[in-house]
């Protein structure tokens, strides 16, 4: 039988994925450039009994799915930059009470209103770095229409793998270009349960240890009763502020991710073998960089390309050990330089990391990406 | 036979944080009253609450609690009573809380109409950041960041709650500790989005700037000026002058509760399908 297939844009097919990973319920509220996500689920979730509601601002778009997380549903929020900044209190939130949810972020011009139909990747540290206070970070940045269809349901499955919230940010142009897309059978990706109590509910407690680094989290209205708070917590949930707990605690949500960097890290190779240089991208610069990197070698220079499929977090191991083989680094982004940095970090000086930088609202073309790839001497 | 509160607090959770002759301690009691006079299930039972001194609330309680972000219960009270409409789900914070950074979150919840309760415990203050105005301090009144007296009007939370959409709206004071079980019963059976303002006190950081020589003045003040609706009828606006209506302010049997409408969605999409 021959899989179904479609022509989409990223956004439809972010839906699509989610209700593949089993979404049931989803809060948004009114953005350009992720509306269309609210719009397709608006339709499809009420078929499967599942729940669509149009909050009244982002705050309680994002304040709405880790209650309806916390009652046992699978939920997605979708928004865009400034949607993105004001969601951050409860993104924290969702780490600190570790609670499984998708953010779906479409990167568009900022900061604040800045250009909302262009496209743009300036929100990949505010992924990491823009809710207060120490906590993992899981980020994912799609380059197609099938990759975010798939990166949505993987993006599901950590959520409760790690019981945290993870996002997946497409830029604009991936977000609404179309695209063909195969979809697979029922069944043929795998979609993580969440690791629920096996102890009776006197006995349970939603943040203990004893099994592990993420501990089992019950629903409520199932029968458990426990307490959740936005407050440093003890492993029965309730909040403390003694010292060796709270580092203890603190340590743990961090090391869930850090710990399994290569579980959820994901990247591909594109001619790196022999490459003396290496065009890092991600997004829809891939593209333009997988373009450039192959007329490159139509000229005689061997270029490679490394795609960051998984931003958050970041691939640091691959990264050090590319930077101890070539001569230089190219990093096309559609921000004044945040990848880079993070490159820098890796690269330790060892090489020199010659970035693009553009906030025009226009993509990196390929021309410019193969003129930076010509000075790496 | 008094009144066994043990049995829905939880073990070893006492003290509370709230000072001495606080009245959250009294709303507790009050919500404690009603949950059991309605035999509510502690499993099926959601408490929630955001932040500041009555946030602190549903640690207490022996129930599903979830203390949230400032401002933010409505919101995350939504998700738990969408994604378990059969649970019963209960709101409880100050009026800081609920209506200055959650005034939004509240006045849409009003709008919704969707079946749980909120208890706003007004003690016109924030309190536990030390006593600075909230939008329920009276005029020319004294707060920590009004050294020479608020220069703001203050909400009327009933008439908010009505304005936007509530179904069920009460009020009672501290004071009347008896009648606050009573209110509260009635609000969790209304099908619809109830609210229960509680006029409370904080003699610690508004009593004290504001002239109350007592928590005793403070409650006093509360018997004071408070007016059963009924009684008020019979009162000609002079006298009602200065006071505050008390007992069950609104309620609308007829306005569709969300979570029933919701139900009907699901319906017709899937005899769209």
């Amino acid at each position: 039988m021959s899989k179904k297939v479609a022509f989409l844009q990223g956004n439809e097919a972010a839906a699509q994925g989610a209700l593949y990973a089993g979404c049931n319920f989803f809060a948004g509220y009114p953005i350009t450039p992720s509306t269309e996500v609210s719009e397709v689920l608006s339709a499809e979730l009420p078929k499967i009994g599942g729940k669509f509601l149009q909050m009244e601002d982002e705050i309680a778009a994002m304040a709405a799915i880790l209650g309806a997380s916390l009652a046992g549903a699978k939920v997605l929020t979708s928004t865009s930059g400034p949607g993105l900044s004001l969601k951050q209190e409860l993104i924290g939130y969702g780490c600190i009470a570790e609670i499984p949810c998708v953010v779906y972020n479409v990167m568009r011009g900022g900061p604040s209103t800045g250009m909302p139909t262009g496209p743009s990747q300036s929100d990949v540290m505010c992924a990491k770095w823009g809710t207060h206070g120490d906590h993992p970070a899981i980020c994912l940045v799609p380059a197609s229409v099938q990759e975010t269809y798939e990166e949505v349901i993987r993006a599901f499955n950590l959520a409760e793998k790690y019981r945290t919230p993870v996002m997946v940010m497409p830029d604009e142009i991936v977000a609404h270009m179309r695209e063909r897309i195969v979809f697979p059978e029922p069944g043929e990706i795998a979609i993580t349960p969440r690791k629920s109590p096996t102890v009776p509910p006197e006995q349970y407690k939603p943040y203990d240890t004893s099994f592990g680094d993420v501990p089992p989290l019950a629903s409520f209205g199932s029968g458990y009763k426990f307490h959740v708070t936005g407050l440093n917590k003890m492993q029965d949930g309730f909040p403390t502020t003694k010292a060796d707990i709270v580092q203890a605690e603190e340590e743990r949500q961090v090391r869930k991710v850090d710990a399994n960097i290569d579980d959820i890290v994901t990247f591909e190779d594109y001619l790196l073998e022999d490459a003396d240089v290496v065009v890092v991208a991600y997004g829809s610069t891939s593209r333009s960089a997988r373009y450039a990197v192959n007329v490159a070698r139509e000229q005689g220079i061997k270029a490679g390309m490394f795609r960051i499929k998984t931003f958050w977090p970041f691939p640091d191991k691959q990264i050090k050990a590319l930077a101890g083989k070539v001569k230089g680094i190219v990093i096309p982004e559609m921000n004044l330089g945040m990848c880079s940095l993070e490159l820098e970090r890796c690269a330790q000086g060892k090489v020199p990391v010659l970035g693009i930088f553009r906030v025009d609202g226009e993509p990196i073309n390929p021309d410019q990406i193969l003129e930076k790839i010509k000075e790496v001497k | 036979m008094a009144f066994d509160y043990d049995k829905w607090i939880r073990p070893g959770k006492l003290p509370h944080i709230w000072c001495p002759g606080c009245g959250h301690g009294i709303v507790m009691k009050g919500l404690i009253r009603a949950m059991d006079s309605l035999n509510l299930k502690k499993e099926e039972t959601a408490v929630v609450s955001g932040i500041g001194c009555a946030s602190r609330l549903p640690g207490y309680i022996d129930c599903c609690t979830l203390h949230t972000a400032h401002g933010r219960a409505a919101a995350f009270a939504t998700g738990v009573k969408m994604a378990k409409p059969e649970m019963n789900v209960i709101l409880v914070g100050g009026d800081g809380d609920g209506t200055a950074i959650g005034g939004n979150h509240f006045i849409h919840a009003c709008r919704r109409n969707i079946n749980m309760t909120y208890i706003i415990m007004n003690n016109y203050i924030y309190g536990m950041t030390g006593g600075q105005f909230s939008p329920c301090t009276p005029t020319g009144h004294k707060a920590s960041t009004t050294p020479y007296g608020n220069p703001d009007p203050g909400f009327d939370i009933a008439k908010l709650a009505i304005g936007a959409g509530a179904t069920f709206v009460a009020r009672g004071t501290a004071f009347h500790a008896n009648q606050i079980d009573k209110l509260i019963a009635e609000a969790i059976q209304h099908k619809g989005f109830s609210v229960v303002e509680i006029l409370d006190d904080c003699p610690t950081t508004y009593g004290r700037r504001n002239k109350f020589k007592s928590v005793i003045e403070m409650m006093n003040r509360l018997k004071e000026v408070a007016v059963p609706v009924k009684a008020a009828e019979k009162m000609t606006a002079e006298q009602l002058q200065g006071k505050v209506l008390t007992g069950v302010l609104y309620k609308d049997d007829t306005k569709p509760e969300y979570t029933a409408e919701y139900a009907k969605v699901i319906e017709r999409a899937k005899a769209a399908k």
